[in-house]
């Protein structure tokens, strides 16, 4: 009986006492807030980048000012994204954060941060997925007079897709869970929340391991949601 | 219709195409023979700029296609092209693969794109494939979408890319078939094949492609019958 008393009591002072699970609220809703952000930033700059990327690595037959530029361009994201990859994430937030940022919304700060951050993965991401499609489809749409960006959006991302999204979907679950140094800033995401009420309580169980639980809900429903995305688009296209 | 001076083309330190020149009229069925590596898909896909030529030029109507301001993708819109490997649109059903072209580039409605689709179809007995995918079909039927997709922007000239070496030997036939009918109906077109009986029947004239150059070209009759080029001799007495 002890036993159960003790959990009780743990329990309502970790969410109920003083209204703490409104604590938990916050953080979780900052968390996803941050999660669906960076995601939606990551796949738009990644997808740009990897599109950039494809364009001028072809040859160009044209050797004028857009040529020359759009090379240039590339060589300049293709610098972003190994300074992206080579740099701890904790130390790119603090940096947009207390540098770049200085004094902005937290919160808009953490979004871009984490956002500009994942586009580095997702754009490799993606072009590994329009390189596994056959180079005969780009030859195909370009020879029937589809400028390369047109065949790129109707013909080579359409099928590169499955073969991105299961690679996105992890690199939205590693966004997920890399939110949680967030509060490194000083945004109150669902880890901040359990620190927040476990040096208010000084119960440690119930606050680390219902966050934990949360991420890991959160995290089975990304993968079963993709699964199920991932079987529908077998089904409707072929090859 | 398409004027080739001089055509150049180099991978690296290795030069495919060393200066070929050559005029396709208007209604020539222009079959092109060679060994593998000799250039002669090289320099159909020069055609239509698929590979950029190193040196030369490739005027089409008129309009240098090598110059840096001409209007490729329009001239390609006049340029039909068959592949090897048919490169039909995999995610895409038959219908939609040959009026995805046309219907962006605003030539024809969606409307107007499929009764014509419809038509073509018909004309090869694929009409009931209409909604199927591409992987549903056979080789056979494959290429003959393909060469339907093609059709579809009414080009001046078709260029064919061995469109029947990757099919297995009973369905040659049928795309060998649909391709003289084109003939017959006065199409231009550009071959490069291995099948020497087909070139015979349809060719207007013959070239025979090897190490780069245009090393003979005539009449069919006179091309199989008194080749003078030794390599030609050569290359004729192993596949005749």
């Amino acid at each position: 009986m002890e036993i159960i008393n003790t959990i009780v009591r743990q329990f309502r002072s970790t969410f109920i006492i003083d209204n703490r699970y409104k604590v938990f609220l916050t953080g979780f809703k900052n968390t996803m807030l941050i999660t669906i952000v960076a995601a939606l930033i990551g796949i738009a700059v990644g997808t740009v980048i990897a599109v950039i990327h494809n364009i001028a690595s072809q040859k160009q037959r044209h050797k004028n000012l857009g040529g020359t530029l759009i090379r240039l361009l590339d060589k300049l994201l293709t610098a972003y994204v190994a300074v992206m990859r080579g740099t701890p994430l904790a130390i790119q937030l603090m940096i947009w954060a207390f540098v770049l940022l200085a004094g902005k919304d937290k919160l808009t700060v953490a979004c871009i941060a984490f956002g500009l951050n994942s586009a580095a993965y997702v754009s490799e991401v993606i072009r590994a997925g329009i390189n596994s499609v056959d180079a005969g489809q780009m030859e195909a749409g370009r020879s029937l007079g589809l400028d390369r960006l047109t065949t790129m959006r109707k013909i080579i991302l359409p099928q590169a897709i499955k073969n991105i999204l299961p690679a996105l979907c992890n690199e939205g679950i590693a966004v997920l869970k890399e939110t949680s140094i967030v509060s490194l800033v000083a945004v109150v995401d669902l880890t901040r929340a359990s620190d927040l009420v476990r040096s208010r309580t000084l119960l440690a169980f119930f606050p680390l391991v219902s966050v934990a639980i949360v991420y890991f809900i959160l995290v089975a429903g990304l993968s079963s949601a993709v699964n199920r995305m991932e079987k529908r688009l077998a089904k409707s296209d072929r090859g | 219709m398409i004027e080739v001076k001089d055509l150049q083309k180099s991978f690296g330190e290795l030069q495919v195409l060393k200066g070929i020149t050559t005029t396709i009229e208007k209604g020539e069925r222009v079959v092109v023979i060679g060994p593998s590596g000799g250039g002669k898909s090289t320099f159909l896909r020069c055609l239509n700029l698929l590979e950029e030529p190193t040196g030369g030029k490739v005027i089409f109507e008129g309009e240098d296609l090598t110059d840096p301001n001409a209007d490729v993708d329009m001239a390609r819109r006049r340029i039909g092209m068959v592949f090897q490997h048919f490169n039909l649109f995999p995610h895409l059903t038959i219908m939609q693969n040959i009026t995805l072209a046309p219907v962006h580039l605003k030539m024809k409605t969606q409307a107007q794109a499929e009764e014509e689709g419809r038509k073509l179809l018909t004309r090869i007995g694929l009409l009931d494939k209409a909604d199927t995918y591409p992987d549903m079909l056979s080789g056979g039927q494959r290429q003959r979408i393909a060469i339907v997709r093609s059709l579809m922007m009414n080009p001046d000239v078709m260029l064919f890319d061995e469109p029947t070496s990757a099919l297995d030997p009973e369905m040659v036939g049928e795309v060998l078939q649909l391709i003289e009918e084109l003939a017959k109906d006065g199409m231009t077109m550009v071959i490069v094949t291995h099948e020497i009986g087909f070139a015979r029947r349809v060719a207007s004239r013959v070239l025979f492609i090897d190490e780069g150059i245009i090393k003979e070209e005539n009449s069919p009759e006179k091309f199989f019958t008194e080749p003078k080029d030794p390599r030609l001799q050569d290359f004729l007495s192993k596949v005749l």
